[in-house]
Parts: structure tokens; C-alpha cells; sequence
């Protein structure tokens, strides 16, 4: 399965960069597209895992979007927008952590039961332990997770987002939980996969 | 024993994506598998520890300024825009563009104050209610100045003078970038008596004014002057007998 680099924006990138883009765009991006920037932001930082790469991809992301901005006819400026982040995070990737990408959705190999409340017993340095579990998943599975979780969308949104079909969102949210709960579960692990 | 309901429809479930019908449904489920019921535990104190431990990361201050500053490139009209006022070299050049483009930006009618500035007033007018929207009032937000001035060090090619009027009653909340005829300006944020005053400053190689008159619109007032090497301009809904004040300790 190959990655999904090209940016595609829903079919509505007529792929002219437009250099006519006026004062009212400006105005209709200032107010539908710009509020959305920390989502931007955040989205990035937490597919690139890096505060000052995610800056500059956001930036370049958000010119991108006022570029194409004709070519938004209405409806989830939200969604419309951290489409084009995850494009332009995924191209940014691929370029300098080509490895990161090469992870797939491979743990239906390795089924693994779900840790028991008590071994995810929530301590103190939380965020801490929470970032880095989050980081070690792989990019398709953390992408999952932010937009749910950080960001509230609908599987609808997330579908649009991530372009993978909606009828797919749940199993993947599944999955990627799954993972989570793992790399958040301490050394036991091994005992409890014995049974399998 | 491997339900197989724990990892599809249980998330719909978590995630309130199943219609009623399916939600009613996967209760009934709930109450005979142990396995969906320990498994929706565990999944909704991980819900509830990433909702709780402040992984959302906002943008940083200064990217909004610098996403408007790439806008401005980018927006027609472009005659003062494409020229890149951040190149020191044509700092002088856009300065005489400006100022030309201004001229007829305040020949145009409803232009109301005999001061030509480097910017319409509908750009200081638009900088300043963006500035009243959430969270885009300040990049560094402080009342000592000597926070607040160093903080344009390295983001600005000048450095704006910053001083705190709190005794005369305005109070330095803060300072920003931000985009004003297509050049990057500083923003000083006061405030007095809760109401905002946003002083732009910028550059300039003319020589002093005097304190213009108030300029009026859309219920915000203005004042412009330059002095010293600077423009000024102090913009904000409180009285003009307020703003003059504050020019005035400015000018000082």
C-alpha cells in the first residue's frame, strides 16, 4: 500500500496557483480559514513531532490553502484546511523521514488483549508518558487519534481528512487504540500475550 | 474468547457514531460480554486522561503574524505588497511606493485627516478589531516594558520605543507583530479603564509632525504623528481626549 502523497483536495484543486486573489478572499480566508490555525499547528506538531519543523510546515500549509482558496466551495473550512496540513506533513516527511512512513498497519498479524484499567492506572506525569506513547505509534495511527481525540472530529471529518474511506474510520480509531493502550502498558505485556 | 464487537462497533459506541438503533443494540451486548464492558472501561479513562492532560498544542505567538505577513504577498492589489519590505535594501524603495500608493488611498473620498501615512486607515481600523479578537491581542503579553521592548529584537529591522504609562492610567498590556501596508509595524497594546488602544509603530524617514487631528470611523478614533525616525499611529474606541493623552505621553 503506498502513501498518499499527492495532495488532493477533494477535488476542487484545479491545480491553477492563482495569483488573483484579492482583498474579499482575504477577508473570507481571515475569517474562515485563519481561525483554524492552531488546529493547523497542532495537527503538524503532532505528525512531524517537532515544534519548530511543524511551524514552518503549518505556514507553508495555510499559504497553500489562501493559493487554493478559490477552490473552496463552502462547508468544513476545518477539515477543508487540515487536509492540506496532513498533505503537506505526509510530502514533508517523506522528503526527510522517508523510514517513518514505512510502518504499516501491520498488528492484525500480532492481536494483542486490551490492558486492564488497572495497568493504565493514570499517575502524575501523565502528558509526559501520554506524548511519548503517542509518538511511538506511527503516523496513520497517531493522525487517527489527534483528530478524534485533540481535535473532536466526526468520523465523517476524519474520513475527509485522512482519505481513508468512512466505513474504514471506526476500525482504524480501533486499532490505533489499541496501539495506544499498548505502548502505554508497562512490561506485563509479554506475560498477558503468553496466553495467546 | 475474542469478542469481536470490542474492536469495531465498541469504538462507534465510545465515539457516539452509532445510530440509535446500533447504540440500543451494542447496550444490550454490553450487559452479557465482559469483554466489551472491561474493554469500554479501559477505553474511556484513556479518553479521559488524553482529554485531561493538555496535549493540545497551540499555535506559537508569532505564526499568525507571520502566516498575514505571507498573505500580504499574496493579496491583490499588490503594488505595495510585492515588494518585500522585509529586504533591507529596499526598505527606502517601498518606502516611496508606499507612501505614493497612500497618496491615493487618501485622495479616494471618506478619507478624513490631512495626514498621509504609509497605510488607509481601513488597514489600521482592520488591524485593530483583529487585534479585540480572541487571543490575537498580543504575542508577548507583559506590562514591563522592559520585557516587552526587548521582545521586537530580531523580529523587527527597528526597535520600537516601549513605555509603560500605568501611573498616568494606560497600562502596557503587551506588544505584537503585526502587518500594515504590507509592512511588518509593531503593535504597543494599552489599556484604559478596559477598553484597548493599539499604537502602531514603523519606521519612517520623514521628518516630525505634530500630533494630527482625530481621524473617525465605524466608531474608532485615530492618531497619527511622527517623531523621531517614527511613525505613530494610536488607534482605539475610548475618547479622543483619552487617545490625545496617551499621544501626547508618547510624544514626550
Amino acid at each position: 500500500m503506498g502513501m498518499q502523497v499527492v495532495p488532493s483536495m477533494s477535488g476542487s484543486d484545479q491545480g491553477k496557483g492563482s495569483d488573483v486573489l484579492d482583498v474579499q478572499d482575504r477577508a473570507r480566508f481571515e475569517q474562515l480559514v485563519l481561525p483554524h490555525l492552531d488546529a493547523a499547528f497542532n495537527l503538524a506538531r503532532w505528525l512531524l513531532r517537532s515544534r519548530a519543523d511543524s511551524e514552518d510546515v503549518a505556514q507553508e500549509a495555510m499559504l497553500r490553502a489562501f493559493r487554493f482558496f478559490r477552490g473552496f466551495h463552502g462547508g468544513d473550512a476545518r477539515a477543508w484546511l487540515l487536509q492540506i496540513v496532513r498533505n503537506a506533513c505526509y510530502t514533508w516527511l517523506e522528503k526527510n523521514r522517508p523510514v517513518e512512513l514505512m510502518t504499516e498497519f501491520d498488528e492484525e498479524l500480532h492481536p494483542q488483549p486490551s490492558a486492564s484499567p488497572e495497568a493504565l492506572a493514570i499517575e502524575g506525569n501523565n502528558r509526559e508518558r501520554l506524548t511519548r506513547a503517542l509518538e511511538t505509534l506511527p503516523p496513520r495511527f497517531r493522525e487517527v487519534l489527534v483528530l478524534r481525540e485533540l481535535e473532536g472530529c466526526s468520523y465523517k471529518e476524519i474520513a475527509s481528512i485522512t482519505a481513508i474511506p468512512i466505513g474504514t474510520v471506526m476500525s482504524a480509531l480501533a486499532r490505533a487504540r489499541q496501539r495506544l493502550q499498548r505502548a502505554l502498558t508497562p512490561a506485563p505485556a509479554q506475560e498477558a500475550s503468553r496466553e495467546l | 474468547m475474542n469478542c469481536d464487537l470490542t474492536r469495531t462497533v465498541l469504538h462507534g459506541y465510545l465515539d457516539g457514531e452509532l445510530d440509535a438503533t446500533r447504540a440500543a443494540e451494542f447496550e444490550l451486548h454490553l450487559e452479557g460480554c465482559r469483554e466489551c464492558t472491561t474493554s469500554l472501561g479501559s477505553e474511556e479513562s484513556l479518553r479521559s486522561s488524553l482529554g485531561r492532560s493538555g496535549l493540545y498544542e497551540n499555535a506559537p505567538a508569532g505564526l499568525r503574524s507571520k502566516v498575514r505577513a505571507g498573505l500580504n504577498t499574496m493579496t491583490a492589489p499588490p503594488a505595495v505588497v510585492r515588494i518585500p519590505a522585509w529586504q533591507w535594501l529596499s526598505v527606502a524603495a517601498t518606502i516611496v511606493v508606499v507612501a505614493s500608493v497612500s497618496w491615493f488611498a487618501w485622495l479616494r473620498p471618506g478619507s478624513d485627516s490631512s495626514a498621509t501615512t504609509p497605510f488607509t486607515v481601513a488597514e489600521i481600523i482592520d488591524a485593530h478589531v483583529r487585534s479585540l479578537q480572541p487571543g490575537h491581542l498580543t504575542d508577548v503579553a507583559s506590562t514591563d516594558q522592559h520585557t516587552v521592548k526587548p521582545w521586537f529584537n530580531g523580529k523587527l529591522a527597528f526597535v520600537p520605543p516601549v513605555k509603560d504609562f500605568a501611573d498616568e492610567g494606560f497600562a502596557l498590556v503587551g506588544g505584537r507583530l503585526d502587518v500594515l501596508g504590507g509592512q511588518n509595524v509593531a503593535a504597543l497594546v494599552y489599556s484604559r479603564r478596559k477598553h484597548i488602544i493599539n499604537v502602531f509603530v514603523l519606521p519612517t524617514k520623514e521628518p516630525d509632525t505634530p500630533i494630527h487631528p482625530p481621524g473617525l470611523r465605524q466608531g474608532y478614533q485615530w492618531r497619527h504623528w511622527r517623531r523621531q525616525g517614527m511613525e505613530y499611529c494610536a488607534v482605539s474606541d475610548v475618547s479622543d481626549s483619552d487617545l490625545y493623552e496617551l499621544a501626547q505621553l508618547i510624544y514626550q
